[in-house]
This record gives C-alpha cells, structure tokens and sequence, in this order.
C-alpha cells in the first residue's frame, strides 16, 4: 500500500508530534504545527496518536493511492477533490485503488492534514516521524516531499464500518484572530506602556513567517532596557521580543535556546490558530493566567474527538 | 540564591537560579535536572538545562501547574552540589588557521596579539560546556581568556562550515553542521559534534570540559580520514 506524489504542493512533510527529549542536545523538536487537527486525523481514521501524517501548507498537491485506502483531512479546507468529486473533511473517507486525491489553495485556514488508517511508513529517527528539514532528519528522506516520492502506508488498525460514524470538533478558521497568551517568563523587562501596546493592538503575521517562527508586524514594543538575556530554553509558543520590539512567535521547529527576552507564551488551545494563520492574517493577543488555560484546555481536549 | 519558579505557558515552567552566567549558578540548573530524573515525576516530558535556568515540559492532562511547581520550588531549595574531585575533559584536535582561520588576521589587529599567542591562549583553558542549545551538539562554552574577546562580524556569514571553530564576544565554540553565524573563525576541527547517523548523535555533555589540542593540515586530514574509517577514537582524560 503506498500513496505516490503526482504533485508535491508547497511545502509537504511527514509529521508527528515531534521530537522530544533531545532538545538539551539542541535538537529541534519539530512535529506538527496544528496539533488539535493532527490528533483528529489520527482519531477518524483510527490510528494511534502517535502515527505519522502529511502536513500541507497553503497550497495541498496530488496524490495518487495504489491500493485502497481510508484517509481523514482536517485543518484548512483545499478544496479536495477525487475525480471530481468533493471530499469531505473531519470525517474518514475511503477511497479506491488508483485514486487521485488533488487539493487547491486553502481559503481559510493555512495547513491541511492527511492521516491514513495505518499511518505513513518511514523510519522512526530518533523517537519520531517527523521531518526536521533543517537538520535534513526525520520524515521522508529529512525532506519535503517531492514530484515521484512514494510512500508506505501501514496495515490498517480499523474496518471503515468501525470508523465511519466518528466525528470530531470543527473549528472556524478567520483571518483575525484572538490569541491568548500567559504571561512571561520575562515580562519584567517591559514597561507599562509596552504591555499595554502589546496585548492592545493588532499584530499582523508577516510573509516571511515560517515553522520555525511567525514575525509579526505592528506597534513596537517598549522595554526598560533592551530585550537581551542570558539565553535560556524554548518553548512551542514562547513570544520573544527582538530588539526591533517586534514580537516573533516560536512554533513547531522552534530553535531550543534563545537569547531574546520573551514577554508570553501561547497558550496550548490557542497554538492551532495561530498554526492556521497565513501572512496577512491579524493576531490580537489577550492575558490568561496559567491555571485558568489549563482548565480550558482540559475542557477543549475532552470535547474534541467524539 | 534568589529562585523562582514561572510559568512558560501552560504546558512548561522555567525555574531560575540566577540572571547571570557563573559555574555555581550553572551548577544549580544541572543538579536540579539530575534529581527530576531520579524523581521521576510522572507529567514531566522533557528538560532544558541552559546557563541559570531549567525548562521542565510537562503535560498538563497528567500534572498541573500549580502542583508542580511547588514540588520544584520544594526541590530546588534542597539542592546540594557537589563539585566533582575529576573532570572529564574530552580533546578536541583543532587546526587553527590554513583554510579554518579565515579572521586570524582580523583577530591579531583587533587583540594586538600575534597568530602564535592567540592560539596559545585559546587552546591552554580547559572549556567548561555550561548548555547545548541553537543546534544539535552546538556547545555553549565558558572560560575563554580576556584578551581574546573580540565582537562579532558586524555581517554575520551566510554560511559557516561544519567543524568550524570561532570566538565571539566572550564566548567560543565549535559549528556542529554548516550555519549562518557571525563568530569570527580561527580554526576548525574534524571532529563531528553531531553525526545523525552515529548511534549517540550528540558527543558532547553539559557539565563536561573541552580543551583545544592545536593540529596540523595534515593531521586534520588523517584523523578525518579515519573518522569515515570509523577507527579514530577520541582522547578523554580525567583531571
């Protein structure tokens, strides 16, 4: 069973939750961006949690399956199609052998996920799945995916009778979005006036932004006495504040240690909104106290697969 | 010693030791990593130790914030470090300039030394590794002599070899894998700090020494020779 990559899409990679307990070794963790869609495409199609997916960003691709197969997509709708016919998302699809799964652009949203009951097929590296193009590790062959690459697919955990009916939360994918981030660990170094620009305004997520880092344009943040500590670790989420006073968010292939103060950090249900911002879209940030954010998330996470 | 414990989000907490980069400070973040992993403590996924400060990941589901971070505030109050009677100190053959040392020159205006004394005052200081960070197996190092600290490139490189070895500000250090970087660069050793295929990828540890064991072009080459043989060994000594 394999899938074969007529188009590759933009930037497509094998994808898990990441790589981690070598970060002290200063190993990126990597892993997917949107991990709520992530777990979801897992669940529909009845995989572990842990099984590797196709990320896609922006633009999806072709792909053509050589055997029948049941697959799940979540995150940004690309307007999938198989021979013309529309498939449907957040729920498993079966699919024939030699079928064509083509996706567009995404309209709302800016990755997709595909998830595959029995999972994709490629080496586990160090404890993971996922692709670490950086490192030229991980994934398939450490690299996106490209026109010609064929890839494994796993026996299948599930019968489609048994999975059919599984649903999952849907969630709605604006262009402007309310992020909420616990403060910290240096937000000492700001000023008043700083703060309140900071969690006022609107951030704007710049073209430039990528897996390792969303830059954000808008109001520059004042600091009592420049941005620069004793480099300290990293976390998916952290928000640093570069001497430009333009806040960087760190996501999935986040560097582990870094030297800029960091003012917040996303909080975990708010990571896959910002995962499905795309340059242009607008970020406004909002304070949450730690306790508060893990009761909200305990919550999301119980309401999320059904 | 001022600690405290904050959150880094909801899903990691930092506890820090100090706001400086000194050996006792230091001392304290690794101490505390090594009692986690005897503890234990079911919830906690993944350690940081960097300079004055550890990053605990844990996952929420199974630990909260506020229980863990009193079990830590508890803990790290009782830590004790004991200062190791040896030190592992593992030599790092390095060819200082040829090829390598393309701001040796640089380095000798700016510091008012010659070649000679740069490279005998970088590789005479056993290198204490504080962290890892940035890059796999990229070591952040302490000890570098005074005279040699230099500012960085005022462009950084677009890209800086593998094995390249270079000071900037007080700091010097070793390019794991071909990088951007504004260190300047004085040597290179043909020594692999990571190698993905190697079955520990990573060869250095926090809370070891390294001491600079100056080279020549032709060893360099000898010992990279039998680094893809796969019969070079590394030369530790404890002192």
């Amino acid at each position: 069973m394999a899938v074969e990559v007529i188009i590759p899409g933009m930037l497509t990679t094998v994808q898990d939750l990441g790589r981690y307990g070598y970060q002290q070794s200063g190993m990126t963790c990597s892993g997917v961006m949107d991990q709520q869609a992530y777990r979801k495409a897992n669940y529909l199609v009845g995989n572990p949690e842990t099984a590797a997916v196709l990320e896609f960003t922006v633009y999806g691709g072709s792909y053509r399956f050589t055997q029948d197969t049941i697959l799940a997509l979540t995150g940004a709708d690309m307007g999938a199609v198989i021979e013309e016919q529309p498939v449907e998302m957040n729920c498993a699809v079966a699919v024939k052998k030699g079928a064509v799964l083509n996706l567009g652009m995404a309209s709302k949203g800016c990755r997709t996920y595909l998830a595959v009951s029995g999972g994709f097929m490629v080496p586990l590296v160090m404890g993971s799945y996922a692709t670490n193009i950086r490192c030229e590790m991980g994934g398939f062959h450490g690299r996106k995916l490209k026109r010609g690459d064929v890839l494994e697919i796993g026996q299948s955990p599930a019968a489609f009778s048994e999975i059919k009916n599984r649903k999952v939360s849907i969630p709605e994918y604006s262009d402007e979005v309310e992020v909420r981030v616990i403060p910290g660990p240096q937000e000492e170094m700001f000023t008043q006036k700083g703060l309140h620009t900071f969690y006022s305004g609107y951030y704007q997520v710049r073209e430039d932004s990528d897996r390792m880092g969303y830059r954000l344009d808008g109001s520059m943040i004042e600091s009592k006495n420049g941005t620069d500590i004793v480099s300290d670790g990293i976390t998916f989420g952290s928000i640093q504040v570069p001497a430009s006073g333009k806040p960087i968010i760190l996501m999935a292939d986040h560097q582990t240690t870094g030297g800029y103060a960091k003012i917040g950090t996303v909080c975990r249900m708010d990571l896959s909104k910002v995962a499905q911002c795309k340059p242009g879209d607008r970020i406004h940030f909002k304070k949450i106290d730690v306790e508060k954010a893990q009761k909200l998330y305990k919550d999301l996470i119980s309401k999320e697969c059904f | 010693m001022d600690i405290k414990v904050m959150p880094a989000g909801d899903s990691a907490l930092v506890v820090e030791f100090g706001n400086e980069i000194n050996e006792a400070i230091n001392e304290k973040v690794h101490a505390l990593a090594k009692k986690l992993r005897q503890e234990n403590i079911p919830g906690i996924t993944e350690m940081i130790p960097t300079f004055r400060s550890l990053l605990v990941s844990y996952d929420m589901l199974q630990i909260s914030y506020s229980k863990l971070s009193v079990m830590l505030s508890v803990l790290s109050r009782e830590l004790e470090t004991e200062r190791a009677a040896h030190h592992r100190i593992v030599k790092i053959p390095c060819c200082y300039g040829a090829r390598f040392g393309a701001d040796l020159t640089g380095m000798e205006q700016l510091t008012g030394l010659s070649r000679e004394e740069i490279i005998e005052l970088h590789s005479s200081v056993d290198y204490k590794i504080y962290m890892l960070g940035f890059l796999p197996g990229f070591v952040y190092l302490g000890g570098l002599d005074k005279r040699l600290e230099v500012p960085r490139l005022d462009t950084p490189r677009v890209r800086i070899g593998k094995g390249a070895v270079g000071i900037g500000g007080n700091q010097t250090g070793i390019y794991p894998m071909d990088s951007p970087g504004g260190w300047r660069l004085i040597g290179g050793t043909p020594v692999d700090l990571y190698d993905p295929e190697r079955e520990d990828p990573v060869l250095l540890r926090a809370g070891e020494y390294i001491r600079f064991v100056p080279i020549s072009i032709m060893d360099y080459y000898d010992i990279r020779q039998e680094i893809l043989k796969g019969t070079y060994s590394l030369d530790v000594i404890q002192e």
